[in-house]
């Protein structure tokens, strides 16, 4: 079995699948039971809150230091976009490994960037979501759907972040050449997480902002 | 069994041999790491003996004042952290680092760095944690922190804050050791090791690995909101704002109860192996072994709500939870069966491995049988908060967890070292441990059903509670004593312990087939296995006989190169961490962070061999 071509280090493995894309798959595994815990936490706590203001319906809060009515705080529209956006990134990454393994490199960048842009506009829309629900009376402690709600996208938007320096960094190495075919592992390892950070996503937006 | 040549032609230098405390820095070596993680976490392991010892003393006589109720609770708090995370979690995981690949035929795991960056991560966070007695902060409301002993309302001080986040750091060293460990396992097994044919030892670590990255997000995410709730004002736990104390329970023990499975499956493992090699017999019911730990694993996640009966669930969720719970005795029953199935007409080798293990059988069935009286809410009523829990869990986890793995220390001390434990004092040390431990706890049992209650730090004269409370601290003093023994027994082993051969015990499985130690590279040749016993195969082929393996030069092996970047990665994550520690220290958090993305870059297109 000791040809010269295969590599010491990577010797084939007992499963047949790939030992980082293993590592990767299993880190996602554990990462399922970390997100299902936020999701309960704020599932939980649900209609608990003591004070609005509240996710679907008018409430009295606190607003600039006087109790007010306050308006419902999801607005559907944008964060419905924004789930889009996020879905169609998933879309275009595939498209950009598809790329990588053809060894096709403008398909490559261009559809790689494409995902980046999408993932930053995700995060632009949940910075201006965040500080619209501030304004409108959402502190971080106002209430228990507050601290949850920021706390359960919150995590989620840090691991969007942690997503797109991945994807740039390995945008980088594209863009200097250095994702070869035969390296095109590197981006469906980043892709996968990417893909993963997508799934959270859809399990969120209808539970937090759809369901009443 | 025949061989397959692995590895590149010869035309490079052998690897040069490693010393001196830079090399033990950046050392990706999976049995230095696991040496470096044995010798921690037994030094921790003895610091919460040390805790565990002055509990004792004050509980000797009634009315004591040798230590103050503040001093108290922290010792028994951070005695059970302690010996939880610091103690039992980490010398598991010196035999998963040191013997996983060994046994599966492998060169090293799946990820050297990665494993390296765990062992360090797994040091920062113990070191934070035991930083709090320099502060005389040590976390003081018991290992399992309930809502709302924890608030700031009850707990000022930063004892609770150094436990988060020790806990914090902790968790990341389990879990990132867990995802390398769980693929190392299930990819670089050598070929013809079909899972079916893996040692118990790497299937009930293959197990706990599992309930690792299953369990471990869970109690992350409480700590994180606990810690939110201490520094940023947030009432997850706080019922003056609406949150309810019960949800940490539940968060807690969901972690909590597959943690104690992390905590006695591997020891489940360790005894499967010392048990046949010891009777001269194949394990017997190889598969119900598997079946059953699997069972155990998915069931534990289920039973979480039987630490909480007191809570008041009512009686549909305490019905429930109590059927579960005692439907655990039954694959935990086939295991001593098949343990006894092992033994049972085999070749008995009374040697000290053999003591420790019979001795973990007897006393985790003891244990195993007060687990199951309070499976039953009625009977947990009575003993919840007494020192009847106290002696289960001393039984599950000392009689059984440190049995099993001081058992395994000394198996494969002589594949570690090179050198035999010396067989005399190891049974001196067996004699008096067994004594000790059984004076120490099972008079707990009376204590307990008698009503003395748990985390009180002294009772008064007259209350009947004297006489066995003496017994006990006798008991201690002798558990103690037999420590020392095994340290002298370690140190004169090193010293001028006799040499070991590469199969002192004529073993099963693949580790003793190489040389006593092992060299960098394990195995020169790649072994590939036929059966479940592939070295009592080859001796039985052999005509009863193994020839010494020779030491090779190992000219033209492929090893990952050393590195200082997993190191560096840790020491940024604990410091990210750290400036969670006392209000949100920004400057910290931020440079931590800056650490952590340098180390994770240089490490990712570091060159990862030579």
């Amino acid at each position: 079995m000791a040809h010269d071509t295969a590599h010491a280090m990577h010797p084939p493995t007992a499963t047949g699948l790939d030992t980082r894309k293993l590592a990767i798959w299993t880190f996602i595994g554990s990462e399922c039971l970390f997100f299902a815990t936020l999701i309960s936490n704020y599932l939980v706590y649900k209609g608990h809150s003591l004070v609005g203001p509240l996710p679907h319906e008018a409430s009295q809060c606190m607003l600039h230091g006087e109790m007010t009515a306050c308006e419902p705080i999801f607005e559907i529209p944008l964060v419905t976009f924004g789930t889009a956006v996020l879905l169609f990134s998933s879309f275009f990454v595939v498209l950009a490994l598809n790329g990588a393994q053809k060894g096709n490199r403008k398909q490559l960048i261009g559809w790689l960037s494409a995902t980046v842009v999408c993932g930053l506009f995700f995060i632009g829309m949940q910075v201006y979501e965040f500080q619209h629900f501030y304004h409108k009376g959402l502190g971080y402690t106002t209430n228990l759907f507050g601290s949850s709600f920021y706390t359960l996208t919150g995590f989620h938007g840090a691991h969007v972040t942690i997503g797109i320096i991945w994807l740039v960094t390995v945008l980088i190495l594209a863009l200097r050449g250095k994702l070869p075919p035969e390296k095109a592992l590197n981006l469906e390892l980043a892709a996968l997480y990417w893909h993963f950070v997508d799934v959270v996503w859809i399990v969120i937006f209808p539970v937090v902002y759809l369901m009443r | 069994m025949s061989t397959i040549a692995m590895g590149h032609a010869g035309t490079e230098a052998a690897p040069a041999e490693k010393k001196g405390l830079w090399s033990w820095i950046t050392t990706v070596d999976h049995k230095r790491i696991g040496i470096l993680y044995g010798v921690t976490a037994f030094i921790f392991f003895l610091l919460g003996g040390l805790e565990a010892l002055l509990i004792r003393w004050q509980l000797g006589a009634p009315d004591k004042t040798f230590l103050s109720p503040e001093a108290y609770n922290q010792l028994f708090t951070m005695h059970g952290t302690t010996m939880i995370f610091l103690g039992v979690m980490p010398l598991s995981a010196m035999f998963f680092n040191y013997f996983i690949p060994l046994q599966i035929g492998a060169r090293d795991v799946a990820f050297p760095r990665l494993n390296a960056y765990s062992y360090w991560v797994f040091l920062f966070g113990g070191l934070v944690l035991n930083a709090s007695f320099l502060f005389n902060a040590a976390p003081d409301m018991g290992w399992f922190a309930y809502a709302n002993l924890t608030s700031k309302q009850f707990s000022p001080g930063l004892n609770v804050d150094f436990w988060i986040i020790g806990l914090q750091i902790l968790g990341i060293a389990s879990l990132a050791a867990a995802v390398n460990f769980f693929v190392t396992i299930l990819n670089l097994r050598a070929p013809g090791m079909k899972m079916m044919r893996m040692p118990m030892f790497v299937w009930m670590s293959l197990i706990t690995q599992v309930l690792l990255l299953l369990a471990f997000p869970i109690i992350t995410v409480a700590l994180v909101l606990l810690m939110l709730d201490r520094n940023f004002g947030t009432h997850f736990f706080v019922p003056s704002g609406g949150g309810d104390p019960v949800l940490w329970q539940h968060l807690f023990w969901l972690f909590g109860h597959p943690e104690v499975y992390i905590l006695i499956l591997p020891a489940f493992g360790v005894v499967s192996e010392i048990l046949p090699v010891f009777s001269r017999k194949p394990l017997f019911g190889y598969a119900a072994m598997v079946f059953s730990g699997c069972f155990i694993a998915f069931l534990g996640f289920g039973v979480w709500s039987h630490h909480m009966f007191s809570t008041g669930l009512g009686p549909m969720a305490d019905t429930v939870f109590s059927l579960g719970t005692m439907l655990i005795a039954i694959p935990t029953g086939v295991k001593i069966f098949n343990w006894i199935g092992t033994v049972w007409g085999g070749s008995i080798q009374y040697k000290t491995p053999m003591y420790f293990a019979l001795g973990f059988v007897a006393m985790f069935i003891i244990g195993g049988l007060s687990g199951v009286m309070h499976a039953s809410p009625p009977a947990d009523l009575q003993q919840t908060d007494s020192y009847f829990i106290v002696a289960h869990f001393h039984y599950v986890l000392f009689g059984g967890s440190i049995f099993a793995l001081t058992a395994g220390a000394y198996y494969w001390f002589p594949k570690m070292t090179g050198r035999m434990l010396s067989e005399g004092l190891g049974k001196v040390h067996f004699w008096l441990m067994f004594i000790g431990f059984n004076l120490t706890f099972a008079p707990m049992h009376i204590l307990g059903l008698n009503g003395m209650p748990r985390r009180v730090y002294t009772y008064s004269a007259g209350m009947g509670f004297e006489f066995w409370n003496a017994i006990e601290t006798a008991g201690s003093l002798i558990l103690g004593f037999s420590f020392l023994v095994f340290i002298v027994n370690i140190l004169k082993s090193l010293k001028s312990g006799e040499v070991a051969t590469a199969d002192p015990w004529h073993g099963a499985t693949l580790e003793w087939s190489i040389p006593s130690p092992p060299q960098e590279w394990n195995f020169a040749v790649e072994p590939t296995v036929d059966g479940r016993d592939p070295l009592w195969e080859l001796r039985r082929a052999n005509g009863g006989t193994l020839p010494e393996p020779a030491r090779v030069s190992g000219k033209g092996i492929h090893l990952p190169s050393p590195s200082y970047w997993p190191i560096v990665t840790a020491f940024g994550t604990a410091m990210t961490l750290v400036g969670f520690l006392m209000h949100v220290t920004l400057w910290v958090i931020l440079a931590g962070l800056a650490i952590t993305m340098i180390g994770i870059f240089s490490w990712a297109f570091e060159p990862a061999d030579h």
